[in-house]
């Protein structure tokens, strides 16, 4: 599938180049340094309830106050958890991968990422004109 | 398991039915009036699949929650927890926290990379027509189970609520909803069927904010009363329950404990992996208002849970485990009995109204979602090879849906009247997601290497483990008589060909779609397309190339 008519599309190479810059490999490392650890935290934390749930009833039974026991507690730490993981998901995206993503998504429009020889020009250029900020 | 069809035929109704339907029809008028009127803006094929992409991340958030709470959510949690307490509040956790693998890991670089099905981002890098072909198959699979589970919920659902008995009159319900809902997604696409999403789930949480603070309010807001209540209640009928403590539903044997496990599983992995759910992320005009309407999608499928625990313990504490099993309907009773209970005939035909609409909403989102991948995946790129234009494509959409609206009609019919375990269709469709989707769009999105045998390996390979666990588990034969009945609760009576002991196939067939998606790509010679990944992997990370929304 082809991409919508842009003013004038960009070319694999454009994106290869986009691909191996110093900004997008810190990009993808924020992102993935992020969303990696928390998707093994918190399906740890859910596994680790359902187990609990399954194989210690009796642990989960345990009363803490009134009627309420330590499996209802845990199970709204569930929700808890998913809300403050949300949270904190947003916060990390809009302060650490959107400001990134953002100004490379303009260059990216203005084809800043071709090289003025066009295709398969040894690196070098790129350092004087694509350099980080 | 939730959302048990009724056993016995209907002999009462509660409520009046008229005001039941009147409310429903009310529903119905307006939600055709807005779908006519977005019908306006339908043009392009954009518009038509997902909604010319100018649906706000608020309002895409909300019909994300609709169509997610199907009927099984709504009336099932609830069931679930006013017979068993605890285990159904342990179902409804899996359902929510699947929603961070959507947002953590997919709902923005699908909606930066894929134009109008799954298999746009699938097939990117690979050889187009084998993956779209396996993804396509996969789609619609997932989504067959899933609209035959709702339109049979529906024939299920009316004879409780509107005193419609018989086979006739359940089988002429079933071919209204779907007539009305081939009407919503044929007038008003993407748009029309998007908007029917948002007014439903705005009724459905409005109606279980009522009945939550209602009940809180019979207790003095106090949830510790409340749950003392329902324990008190519980220990007065006819199978007194520990309602407070895990293992009501699944803790029996060590089999059932296993087989929870393999739901909890399916439910997790599953929810990122459903193509009704992912093609709602195209409707937005950009990854950030996907983010935004994930972000929506959490807080108010949350919060409906956190109504649903309160309204499932307020069932079992003021109706009672044997009055709600007594009922038409069986354990999708409790909500509406409980609404009956609480504010009389009116409260139960708000409610009722409002169960029925979901069903209606999740259908019409269902059929967009396979009536697109047939004929954006199928018919333009395998069968036309992308010689073909896009009007072209939506009308073969148009008649597609109009086939899908058909065949669900019959198979729900059919369903309907073998008495069909609805749970087990939800269940299984989840459980395909997971193992015949997730593993590939995961794999796409994050490792470079990842072929195109790798890719058909983890999706057919996913997709056959399933059916055939399926084929072989207790839920189609060989499950014991039940005492009370004199029946198995499988779909064969009298014959047992089962040797699969589980009846959710995730525990085996989600590792197993992993693996083999890891060893198709170890052991092909296929080298990765360098550019399409280089192109891939930035498009998804910084939404250049992305689709932009349609300008009316």
């Amino acid at each position: 599938m082809t991409p919508p008519a842009e003013r004038r599309l960009l070319t694999p190479e454009e994106y290869r180049e986009a691909q191996a810059s110093p900004e997008f490999v810190e990009l993808k490392r924020r992102f993935r340094r992020f969303a990696f650890p928390m998707t093994v935290a918190f399906l740890t934390w859910y596994l680790l309830y359902v187990l609990l749930s399954t194989y210690a009833p009796d642990l989960m039974a345990t009363p803490v106050f009134g009627n309420i026991n330590l499996g209802i507690l845990l199970g709204l730490g569930q929700f808890v958890s998913t809300f403050v993981i949300t949270h904190v998901y947003v916060a990390h995206a809009n302060k650490r991968t959107d400001p990134i993503s953002d100004e490379m998504r303009e260059r990216l429009e203005h084809h800043e990422y071709a090289r003025p020889g066009g295709v398969g020009v040894t690196r070098g250029a790129d350092e004087t004109r694509g350099g980080r900020q | 398991m939730l959302y048990a069809a009724p056993a016995a035929p209907a002999t009462t109704t509660v409520g009046n039915p008229a005001v039941n339907i009147s409310i429903f029809g009310i529903f119905v008028l307006i939600t055709l009036a807005i779908t006519f009127r977005a019908s306006r803006n339908n043009k392009s094929a954009a518009d038509y699949y997902a909604a010319g992409r100018n649906i706000s991340g608020t309002q895409n958030g909300l019909a994300i929650a609709g169509d997610y709470l199907s009927a099984a959510s709504f009336l099932g949690i609830a069931g679930a927890i006013a017979i068993y307490g605890y285990d159904g509040f342990l179902y409804s956790i899996g359902f929510l926290v699947a929603w961070l693998v959507a947002l953590l890991l997919v709902a923005e670089l699908m909606r930066n990379t894929a134009r109008y099905t799954m298999a746009d981002v699938l097939a990117f890098r690979m050889r187009q027509r084998p993956v779209r072909t396996a993804a396509a198959t996969s789609t619609l699979v997932v989504s067959l189970f899933y609209l035959l589970a709702q339109m049979a919920g529906a024939g299920a659902l009316v004879t409780l609520l509107l005193g419609v008995t018989g086979e006739l009159a359940q089988a002429v319900v079933v071919v209204l909803v779907g007539a009305l809902m081939m009407v919503y997604v044929l007038v008003g696409g993407m748009r029309g069927t998007t908007y029917v999403q948002i007014i439903k789930a705005t009724l459905l949480i409005a109606g279980a904010a009522v009945m939550t603070v209602w009940v809180l309010g019979k207790y003095g807001f106090n949830f510790s009363a409340l749950l003392g209540g329902a324990v008190d209640t519980s220990a007065t009928q006819a199978t007194p329950r520990d309602v407070l403590s895990p293992g009501g539903q699944y803790g029996a044997t060590s089999i059932s404990k296993l087989d929870f496990i393999s739901l909890a599983l399916a439910l997790v992995f599953g929810t990122a992996g459903l193509p009704h759910v992912l093609m709602r992320f195209y409707t937005v005009p950009t990854a950030k208002d996907a983010r935004r309407s994930v972000v929506w999608a959490i807080w108010l499928i949350g919060v409906f849970y956190l109504f649903s625990l309160v309204i499932g313990y307020g069932a079992g504490a003021l109706v009672g485990a044997d009055t709600i099993l007594a009922a038409p309907g069986a354990v999708n009773a409790a909500a509406p009995l409980l609404a009956f209970e609480l504010g009389g005939t009116i409260l139960l035909g708000v409610i009722a109204g409002v169960a029925f609409a979901t069903i209606l909403a999740v259908v019409a989102g269902l059929t967009i979602t396979a009536s697109a991948s047939f004929a954006h995946d199928i018919y333009a790129s395998v069968i036309k090879k992308g010689q073909v234009n896009p009007n072209a494509e939506v009308k073969v959409a148009r008649i597609a849906a109009i086939v899908i609206g058909a065949i669900s009609i019959g198979l729900g019919i059919l369903a309907l009247q073998a008495g069909l375990n609805i749970a087990f269709l939800v269940a299984l469709a989840f459980a395909i997601a997971a193992s015949a989707n997730l593993p590939t769009i995961i794999y796409t999105l994050f490792w470079q290497r990842f072929t195109t045998q790798g890719a058909l390996w983890s999706i057919y390979g996913g997709l056959i483990t399933c059916v055939t666990l399926i084929l072989f588990s207790p839920v189609v034969s060989g499950a014991p008589v039940n005492p009370a009945t004199g029946k198995s609760p499988s779909l064969i009576q009298d014959v047992d060909f089962s040797w699969f002991p589980l009846n959710n196939p995730g525990l085996v067939s989600i590792p197993l779609s992993f693996f083999l998606g890891w060893l198709g790509t170890k052991l092909s010679k296929e080298q990765p397309d360098e550019l399409k990944n280089a192109e891939l992997e930035v498009r998804a990370l910084t939404g250049i190339g992305a689709e932009k929304a349609v300008a009316h």
